[in-house]
């Protein structure tokens, strides 16, 4: 081989070895811990079989479109357990060398999974949690928030009160912890924001089937004279976290005022018609692929996957501390169809985001409202702000 | 068959009328996104002639190089609407495969350059034999189209991806990939193909190449955005056009509702200009003494003197103006 041939060969398998050095391979895990529950009020509720793994297609196919221009494939592999055996199907995601995982589940099997996956040092997203909790003293450094907490959930609601000057509320509160959880941090809310809470009633949840043959009737029934003799207010504020009535409230109250919170003008992440921001597109290319409406943990689940497509893009990183790394560094930025970049927390890996007031069929607004601000970020004007939160996993 | 051969009509006659420009008051069209028209101004006096319906959500729209055709993305109808500029009657559509939003025509006329958002292609359309040529795969939700002085390259950017794809026209090959900051909606090259400026708009970055003799782009440099009194959320780069001599850049900041000036060799910010509500695409008039930009939320367009670099007057047109192309 004469010397000149020599170099050329040495320059093309340097060549490979480089474009060999980028190429990467993601591979990560949705893991749905489903729970017994009653069925939903309405049917519309209904959690469908793909629910939040629908969200985990559409980011497949939107980082692998980004990824063929350079060389990065992802494959993201989607599990639905019991609370039982949520260790077992975590110990095999974890075990097949997957350290990207995104998790819905309740609070419990959350922290238990993610100290579990902390061990082998992997990443979890948090894509269906609202407790505040864990983003407070029960924060973990290898969990990130894209679900919002119930209290930016509760401040989205409220801001959007105060900017309608309805600033007397009726709370009605499911007598659960799941209700006073959300309750909590609407008494918060309104502290926060200079609202009043001139009735703080609880519905007791007595169990019994949820839907009945024209149930309607007794509803129409109960409720009225469940929220009669209220003192005046503004708005009915619903704390539902186990959908067991506030679906019941809109139209039966007794004073005819407006219902927020867990019926009537709900916070959520995403709905399928939700339009503005291009988001249009999103919805058309989720519909297409699932064949269905997005929900909100479908939005959630996608939103983290993108997360990693991000790192992955700019940081030439799958390994799960530099996600970590670059999802918390001023560096990262993304689109997600809200209007405004969304970024993290660095001080308890909660997703800074807008929250959509969503009545059931349009987004009817979104928080934060216009003149609430904040010397950071707007985004901040919603949730646990820094000094605020007790979280020290991050410092 | 009525259809096609009035077409053929004035297919020929735009190609006959390309050494003859008419003498006549100059025209400006405005797509309205939500009132489904196209509205119709006079350059000189500003007033509205006219408002015709342009089909379901108009958005993209641009002239034939003779200024005889009006070419208009029908998003919703999935179709490039084409218009006569005199009578406004729909002459004929063009396939552009799905929700077609922004394009870009070839200096020559043909052909056009389409970005389909929900197939992440470029769809490639003869103007004149009404086909497509060819697809091209590219990132996710493509939308901005520009294409180089010497039509060598179209640059697609893909908002989902956050990439500036540059396509060969002889090959429909992507030669070259460059990342940009979050939200790329707009590429627009200087008159002598030697820059090239894409704008993100949830990035708020307007992202500055250089462009080499054959094609290839090198990142020169961001150009960020700040307004006293304005959250920096809202200043969100859309739109961008730069004065033929490579001088000047106008970028619309969406719902700042403002356009910035900035020196298009130094990449400095020079100013601001107040303009009406969710400011989003720009168009110069052809001898470049105004600057035309719609905003999308007043239901008005502001025409700024580009010399003095100040608003001179807002018109009120549809229902939520998405684009603008004038004509002499």
């Amino acid at each position: 081989m004469s010397a000149r041939l020599m170099t050329l060969f040495v320059a093309a398998t340097l060549c490979l070895l480089s474009f060999k050095a980028m190429a990467i391979d993601v591979k990560s895990a949705v893991l749905r811990v489903d729970y017994q529950t009653l069925l939903s009020i309405s049917r519309y509720d209904r959690q469908q079989d793909d629910f939040g793994f629908a969200g985990a297609a559409l980011a497949d196919e939107d980082n692998s479109t980004t990824g063929s221009f350079l060389g990065h494939t992802y494959e993201t592999t989607t599990v639905a357990t019991t609370p039982e055996e949520a260790e077992a199907a975590l110990g095999e995601i974890l075990s097949s060398g997957i350290k990207l995982v995104v998790i819905l589940a309740r609070t419990e099997e959350l922290l238990r999974l993610t100290d579990q996956a902390a061990e082998t040092g992997a990443l979890v997203f948090n894509a269906s949690n609202a407790d505040t909790t864990l983003r407070n003293d029960q924060c973990r450094a290898n969990l990130l928030h894209i679900a919002p907490s119930n209290a930016m959930n509760a401040d989205a609601v409220a801001q959007f009160a105060m900017w309608k000057r309805w600033d007397d509320w009726f709370l009605v509160s499911g007598g659960n912890p799941e209700g006073q959880v959300i309750a909590d941090a609407y008494r918060r809310a309104a502290t926060k924001f200079g609202a009043k809470i001139v009735e703080d009633r609880t519905f007791e949840d007595t169990g019994g089937s949820r839907r009945s043959d024209s149930g309607h009737v007794l509803v129409q029934k109960q409720i009225p004279t469940d929220t009669q003799n209220a003192d005046d207010h503004d708005v009915v504020i619903a704390a539902d976290g186990t959908d067991f009535f506030a679906r019941y409230l809109p139209y039966h109250v007794w004073t005819p005022r407006a219902v927020m919170g867990s019926a009537g003008l709900r916070p959520v992440t995403m709905h399928g018609s939700h339009e503005a921001w291009g988001a249009t597109q999103y919805q058309t290319r989720f519909e297409a692929l699932n064949g269905r409406f997005v929900k909100s943990e479908d939005y959630n689940v996608w939103l983290a996957l993108r997360v990693v497509g991000e790192a992955v893009t700019r940081a030439n990183t799958a390994a799960p501390e530099g996600v970590r790394d670059y999802a918390l560094s001023d560096a990262f930025e993304l689109a997600a169809f809200k209007g405004q970049k969304v970024t993290f927390r660095t001080w308890n890996g909660q997703l800074r985001q807008p929250i959509l007031l969503y009545d059931g069929s349009i987004t009817v607004s979104v928080s934060p409202q216009e003149g609430f601000l904040h010397q950071r970020s707007v985004l901040d004007t919603l949730g646990l702000d820094q000094p605020e939160s007790n979280c020290t996993a991050f410092n | 068959m009525r259809t096609f051969a009035t077409c053929g009509a004035v297919v020929a006659l735009a190609a006959g009328s390309l050494l003859a420009a008419p003498a006549m008051a100059g025209k400006a069209f405005v797509s309205n996104e939500k009132g489904n028209t196209i509205t119709v101004l006079d350059t000189e006096t500003w007033e509205v002639l006219e408002e015709f319906p342009g089909g379901n959500r108009p958005r993209g729209i641009t002239v034939s190089p003779d200024g005889k055709l009006l070419y208009v993305c029908a998003s919703d109808d999935n179709i490039v609407r084409v218009f006569d500029t005199e009578t406004y009657e729909e002459v004929f559509t063009l396939p552009s495969g799905p929700d077609p939003e922004l394009f870009v025509l070839h200096p020559s006329g043909n052909p056009l350059y389409i970005a389909n958002e929900d197939d992440n292609l470029v769809t490639v359309t003869d103007t004149e034999t009404r086909t497509i040529l060819a697809e091209v795969p590219v990132g996710v939700e493509p939308e901005g189209m520009g294409i180089s002085a010497d039509a060598k390259f179209v640059v697609n950017t893909s908002e989902t991806t956050n990439m500036a794809h540059f396509i060969s026209t002889e090959d429909y090959e992507i030669k070259h990939n460059v990342l940009v900051d979050q939200r790329p909606r707009y590429a627009q090259y200087t008159a002598d193909g030697s820059r090239l400026f894409v704008t993100s708009e949830i990035g708020g970055t307007v992202t500055a190449m250089d462009i080499a003799e054959d094609g290839s782009p090198e990142v020169i440099g961001k150009i960020s955005f700040e307004v006293a009194g304005v959250e920096p959320e809202w200043l969100q780069p859309v739109g961008a056009k730069v004065t033929s001599d490579g001088k000047r850049l106008f970028v619309a900041l969406g719902p700042a509702n403002r356009v910035a000036v900035i020196d298009a060799q130094s990449l400095e910010v020079l100013d601001y200009i107040l303009v009406g509500q969710r400011v989003w695409q720009l168009s110069f008039t052809p001898d470049e003494k105004y600057l035309l930009t719609t905003n999308g939320n007043s239901n008005d367009i502001t025409i700024i003197d580009v010399a003095s670099e100040k608003a001179i007057k807002s018109v009120q047109v549809g229902q939520q103006p998405w684009g603008v192309a004038v004509i002499e």
